[in-house]
């Protein structure tokens, strides 16, 4: 509270967009499915902590309530990715997204 | 009568459902019996409503009936109605009455054809929707009906085709239909902006508020639409492929009443024609005027028989759109009435010699049929007399009027329309002479050095179905065809010609032909000039067109004359093709057919010669043009954006982060886009 | 919002719970519910049985959802949407309207799903399961008026077919598709939640009627904020959709998916993602219609061109019809851009009317497939027509309706949206959108052709061919497709008018 009262919200929504910004870059440059579903992870936390820095700033619970919404969210979502990744490693072993190319065009 | 007339359309629709469901159980010819009874029913209908509107039309001369709403959305609201007025009552009743005759005609033409109730099944749907077409009291129906129309015709185009000809006819006339459908389509939204209604009463009353522009562009697109399904230039290239179709289609739609569905609209929306810019109706006569004589031109140097009827049709819906932008809208329906009539009867009677001579249809291997068809040669005679405008015969009295109508707009369209009249007086006579005068030359080889160039102008400019293809496609046993041509191309045509028994045709052909004729001969009594009594369609008419119809200023005496150059003319042109086809036999008018027509009148070396450089550099621009745009258009467009595909189709990699990067590409551009917004 | 959740009132010591409507919620509960019952049961069940228990169980509780539904629709054509939840859910026309359209498309890709199964030897009560709830999230997504349900029912709705599309699971390409769609959906997530965080920063809350109500009584200074949250959010949408840029999932998904769940994905899961995209946009921001329109135009464009000039290069059938759908949502599109109710009903007809042609066609993919679910070359077609008259003729219905010929559902639903864009004075994207249905008539004209015509090919090859199999279910279908599709173009009348009551009300911020 301190720091925020100091410093305002500005730092943290640019962090918020940076790491959201390496989040989606990670996600174009890895090859590695597991660190691509990382770099997701990487990006709805961003938005976490935006929403966090909004309702600090507006004052409204309801913006940190979401947070966990999107935590749940989150847990789902690498509970499928795990499932389908290993669902084509088991077939391919060491398989990277890009050797997936069967459907183009 | 007044709540029957929803039965006008309804009774083809019931005869098609029964069809659909029942017509294989009924066969043949039960099956067409059943086609023909509904369609005579409606026309005994049609007649009833006909008269209550005579009697009891009231002062604006309308009946409407509207049965549900149909479409309704938001402000916009379309009925399933009709309305009956003169224009539309006209219509309905040659309409049902020549589609009841061919469905007769086609109970023995269609014998032992395997999908015989089929073919009725399609004709029944076809007249249903031709009745919307007609009756439908707002665009949208009447856009229905057009589709519905079109819809019945490609189905019975290919209603004997082999694989790869069905592939391109077909794929020709929904091209050139489509264009034309978004010139409708366009119009329809148009109109609906500008005056917030589809429906003809509210169209025609609010023309005249109509600011000029706005007026102009709907009627300029559905001038394009009007253009596509009346083939005229340029989108006629689709009508003579569809003479491949069985002879009874041919005369049904693509002869006496499909096509005519683009004058009728014109008509219909003559107010709007009246309140748009001038050199609308201008172009709208120019190019009716063009394609009359283009297609005419055609025809001279055609040797199957259907093909110079089909290229006579696009030349005299020629004359009606010429009609219409010299503001002859009576005119214009007087010849679509007359035309009916007689063009029918030329189209039953082609088919009924087709049927005789054992599906033959090159012209050059008939030949003195007329005492061994003695009903089908004079029904035919009387029907190249109508369309010659010989009178006292019906398309005298139609042509003449136009003409006169041309001459006011402008000498040179009378010129051109003129011409026309006499290069048709000509073809038509080489045609009844080749056919039912002269030599029998059944199963004869056909001269090939003769029949090339010819053969190859028609493909230029035209078809590119080849005549063999069309031939055999229009026979009822493909297979035979194929051995009769081949026979004749072997150069064994005297076997071949001991296989040829001519014979007249059953009565159930004979008889539609007879009142055709009837009518080919007595139509022009609908619409007689000089006293105004006898005006009897234009009285009838008046409260349609008051608006648009233009009023004629030239005086009784050139009005004699007009009339008169035009009979000599023609009779001279009669004299000329006797001369040359009759007297000067094969050898004689293939010297004289071919310096001054077949290659004459169009593009070829003979006009570069006559008009020197400029002319070939012309005919080269032309033959550019018509290989590049009118042919092209279609593979063009289709090049484009398949090159275009094929291009864009890279970016589809594959590779899963290639599409994300798509993704957060995108998302930049509207983030980007979103904010300098924000910015300026 | 939550916040009030806890408000205490009275004694400290009891909690004051808001009151809930349950009834209104009812539609989606059935469905979820029935989908955990169908998961227990089919856990009784045997796996693999002789009669499909597992189809007409998934039939019986979708058909119960409709008719949840049904009461509900009058209740609401007379007395009002219901506000449910603190009015984080809005129970509206639009929501039942799109609703059912979601119920149909689980009802019909479920008919197509069982002969699949039996077909591929794969078993068990799974994808019906999983079909009930991605349905269940389009319902939250459609019925949302906070922007936090509504990411919550598209997570809900997207987990699900991530995990249908890669289905089946010995097929490598069914793995490909699941794996391209999960990373690039997430990808997509991602930026939409982005959105929602942004657009709750600039309005102070995610609550739909409130950001409104925001909206209309501020003016706000610097709005980049707001801006940006437009464009993430149209991102996350458009993903959905498939419309271009946005697109390129959809194409190798669908290929790759099992047929009968691309039906869906064509169908329900376009229909929800238009339901969230018309509530956010055209009613939540209609004020700032005018910053979003032109992007939504750009997009709609894009979406139109991309999807019929690159579904005319294809081979494919599956691929084509993939294109086809993207072209499908640029119309839908058209009618969005037009932010009117008149757009707003024009999209909704479209959709529903697609949703049978759409699902009808895919389901003569998956019978024409045959086992293996590859056999999806155009060359598999040829001589459709004479081996199978009935089903080539059902396909020839769903592609002349996807044509817009007249006589078929397709015509007015095209009809309907280029008369909102152009009574939204949109003129040239009306003329786009014309444009690209004659493009694209060239493809669904190709496939006809493929069908009617190149009998003698299909005699040479037909003894190498088993006849094909088409399931009971897979029947009924079909039919119930072909008689929406024809029945809906002959007389238009009942949807449209349903999809007036549906949207009663000019669109707020005329």
């Amino acid at each position: 509270m301190m720091l925020a009262s100091t410093l305002g919200p500005t730092p943290y929504l640019v962090l918020g967009a940076v790491l959201f910004t390496v989040g989606a870059v990670g996600l174009l440059v890895r090859r590695n499915p597991l660190v691509m579903f990382m770099c997701i992870e990487l990006m709805l936390n961003a938005t976490n902590l935006t929403f966090v820095t909004f309702a600090r700033q507006l004052d409204d619970v309801g913006g940190q309530v979401i947070v966990f919404f999107v935590l749940v969210v989150a847990a789902a979502e690498v509970v499928i990715g795990l499932g389908i990744i290993v669902g084509i490693l088991r077939r391919r072993p060491g398989a990277t997204a890009d050797d997936l190319r069967l459907m183009k065009g | 009568m007044r709540d029957l007339i929803w039965m006008i359309p309804a009774l083809p629709l019931a005869g098609f459902a029964l069809l659909l469901a029942f017509g294989k159980r009924l066969g043949e010819p039960l099956a067409g019996w059943l086609g023909t009874a509904t369609v005579a029913g409606s026309f005994v209908v049609t007649l009833g409503v006909f008269l209550t509107l005579r009697t009891d039309g009231g002062a604006d001369h309308r009946l409407t009936q509207s049965l549900f709403t149909w479409v309704p959305a938001g402000s916009f609201k379309a009925d399933l109605g009709f309305l009956v007025d003169p224009l539309s009552i006209s219509m309905c009743l040659f309409v049902t009455g020549i589609a009841a005759l061919i469905h007769l005609y086609s109970i023995g033409y269609m014998h032992g054809d395997p999908r015989y109730h089929v073919f009725f099944t399609y004709l029944n749907l076809f007249v249903f929707s031709m009745l919307m077409l007609v009756l439908g009291d707002n665009l949208l129906v009447t856009f229905l009906g057009w589709e519905g129309v079109g819809a019945c015709s490609y189905f019975l185009i290919s209603f004997w085709f082999s694989e790869e000809a069905n592939a391109s006819a077909g794929k020709k006339a929904f091209v050139t239909n489509r264009v034309g459908d978004w010139g409708f389509m366009c119009a329809t939204f148009f109109t609906f902006s500008a005056l917030g209604t589809l429906s003809y009463t509210g169209i025609i009353d609010g023309a005249s508020a109509l600011p000029r522009s706005t007026a102009t562009v709907i009627a300029l697109l559905l001038f394009v639409g009007a253009v596509g399904k009346s083939a005229q230039l340029p989108l006629y290239v689709w009508l003579p492929d569809a003479m491949a179709g069985p002879t009874p289609v041919s005369a049904l739609f693509h002869a006496a009443t499909m096509v005519t569905a683009g004058v009728y609209l014109m008509v219909r929306i003559n107010p709007v024609l009246a309140a748009s810019a001038h050199w609308l109706p201008t172009l709208i006569a120019t190019v009716g005027a063009v394609t009359a004589l283009f297609a005419a031109t055609i025809a001279l140097a055609q040797n199957d028989i259907k093909k110079v009827l089909a290229y006579s049709t696009v030349s005299q819906l020629g004359y009606m759109f010429l009609a219409v932008g010299s503001g002859a809208y009576v005119g214009a329906i007087f010849h679509m009435i007359t035309h009916a009539f007689f063009k029918a009867l030329l189209f039953l009677g082609a088919g009924s010699v087709i049927h005789g001579m054992g599906d033959e249809q090159d012209m050059r291997r008939m030949g003195a049929l007329r005492k061994l068809m003695p009903i089908t040669a004079a029904t035919f005679i009387v029907g190249w007399l109508a369309i010659a405008g010989v009178p006292p015969f019906s398309g005298f009295f139609s042509k003449d009027e136009i003409l006169v109508y041309a001459w006011q707009k402008s000498p040179v369209l009378w010129a051109i329309g003129f011409v026309t009249a006499i290069l048709t007086a000509f073809y038509m006579a080489r045609q009844v002479y080749l056919v039912f005068f002269g030599d029998a030359r059944w199963g004869e080889p056909v001269p090939e050095a003769a029949a090339s160039p010819a053969a190859n102008e028609a493909q230029q400019s035209a078809a590119e179905v080849d005549d063999t293809t069309a031939t055999d496609a229009n026979d009822e046993a493909p297979v035979a065809a194929h051995a009769a041509s081949d026979a004749g191309a072997d150069g064994h045509g005297h076997e071949a010609h001991a296989d040829v028994h001519p014979h007249e045709s059953p009565w159930t052909m004979t008889l539609p032909l007879v009142v055709l004729a009837v009518g080919a001969i007595v139509a022009g009594a609908l619409n007689m000039p000089f006293f105004d009594r006898l005006k009897v369609l234009e009285h009838w008419l008046a409260p349609v067109v008051e608006h648009g119809q233009a009023h004629l200023t030239v005086s009784s005496g050139l009005k004699v004359g007009l009339g008169v150059v035009t009979v000599v003319g023609a009779l001279v042109a009669f004299a000329l093709a006797r001369l040359v086809y009759l007297r000067g036999r094969q050898d004689v008018a293939e010297q004289i057919e071919q310096p001054v027509f077949a290659r004459g009148w169009y593009y070829d070396s003979s006009i570069a010669a006559f008009m020197g450089g400029p002319g070939r550099r012309l005919f080269d621009a032309v033959s550019w043009f018509d290989r590049t745009i009118i042919d092209g258009a279609v593979n063009g467009v289709a090049t484009l954006v398949r090159g275009g595909g094929d291009r864009v189709r890279v970016l589809q990699s594959g590779y899963v982060r290639n599409y994300a990067l798509g993704v957060a590409f995108g998302a930049i551009v509207l983030v980007g886009l979103l904010l300098s917004r924000a910015v300026f | 919002m939550t916040s009030l959740l806890f408000a205490q009132l009275g004694t400290p010591h009891r909690i004051q719970t808001p009151s809930v409507a349950w009834s209104g919620l009812l539609p989606v509960l059935v469905l979820l519910g029935g989908a955990v019952v169908l998961m227990v049961v089919g856990a009784l069940l045997p796996r693999r049985s002789r009669h499909s228990w597992h189809l007409w169980l998934t039939l019986l509780i979708a058909a119960g959802s409709i008719g949840c539904a049904v009461p509900l629709w009058f209740r609401v054509r007379d007395h009002g949407p219901l506000s449910i939840l603190r009015d984080a859910v809005r129970v509206d026309g639009l929501a039942l309207f799109l609703g059912i359209v979601i119920v149909v498309g689980v009802m019909l890709a479920a008919l197509l799903t069982d002969g699949y199964l039996r077909r591929e030897e794969l078993e068990g009560p799974e994808p019906y399961v999983l079909l009930m709830l991605s349905a269940t999230g389009g319902l939250l997504m459609a019925s949302a008026n906070d922007l936090i349900v509504m990411f919550l029912g598209l997570e809900i709705l997207s987990l699900a077919v991530y995990v249908l599309a890669g289905l089946h699971v010995r097929r490598l390409r069914s793995g490909e598709a699941a794996m391209k769609y999960f990373v690039l959906g997430g990808f997509s997530s991602a930026f939409f939640l982005y959105g929602i965080a942004l657009a709750y920063g600039a309005t102070g809350s995610t609550n739909l009627t409130d950001i409104q109500r925001f909206l209309a009584t501020n003016t706000l200074t610097n709005n980049g904020l707001l801006l940006a949250s437009f464009a993430l959010l149209l991102v996350g949408f458009g993903f959905k959709v498939a419309a271009a840029p946005f697109h390129s999932w959809a194409p190798d998904v669908y290929e790759g998916s099992p047929s009968p769940v691309v039906s869906f994905m064509a169908s329900a899961v376009k229909a929800a993602a238009f339901a969230g995209l018309i509530r956010v946009f055209v009613y939540a921001f209609a004020l700032d219609r005018h910053d979003w329109q032109p992007i939504v135009y750009v997009v709609a464009v894009l979406t139109l061109l991309v999807g019929s000039v690159l579904a005319v290069v294809q081979t494919n059938v599956k691929r084509m019809l993939a294109y086809s759908s993207i072209n499908h949502a640029g119309f839908v599109l058209v009618g969005v851009q037009a932010a009117s109710d008149r757009g707003v009903r024009s999209a909704l007809f479209y959709l529903a009317t697609y949703t049978f042609m759409v699902a009808g066609s895919f389901g003569v993919v998956t019978i024409v497939g045959r086992r293996g679910d590859n056999r999806h070359q155009l060359d598999d077609y040829k001589g459709l027509a004479r081996t199978e008259p009935l089903l080539a003729f059902a396909f020839l219905v769903f592609l002349l309706a996807q044509a817009g010929v007249p006589f078929t559902s397709g015509l007015w639903a095209k009809f309907y949206v280029i008369g909102a864009a152009v009574e939204a004075r949109s003129f040239w994207l009306a003329l786009v959108a014309m444009l690209s249905t004659v493009i694209s008539a060239f493809l669904y004209l190709r496939i006809v052709l493929a069908m009617y015509g190149g009998a003698d090919e299909a005699d040479e090859a037909a003894p190498a061919v088993p006849r094909l199999r088409i399931p009971f279910a897979a029947r009924i279908a079909l039919v119930v497709s072909v008689v929406a599709t024809i029945g809906f173009g002959l007389v238009p009348g009942p949807l449209t008018h349903a999809s007036k009551t549906a949207v009663p009300k000019i669109a707020a911020g005329k």
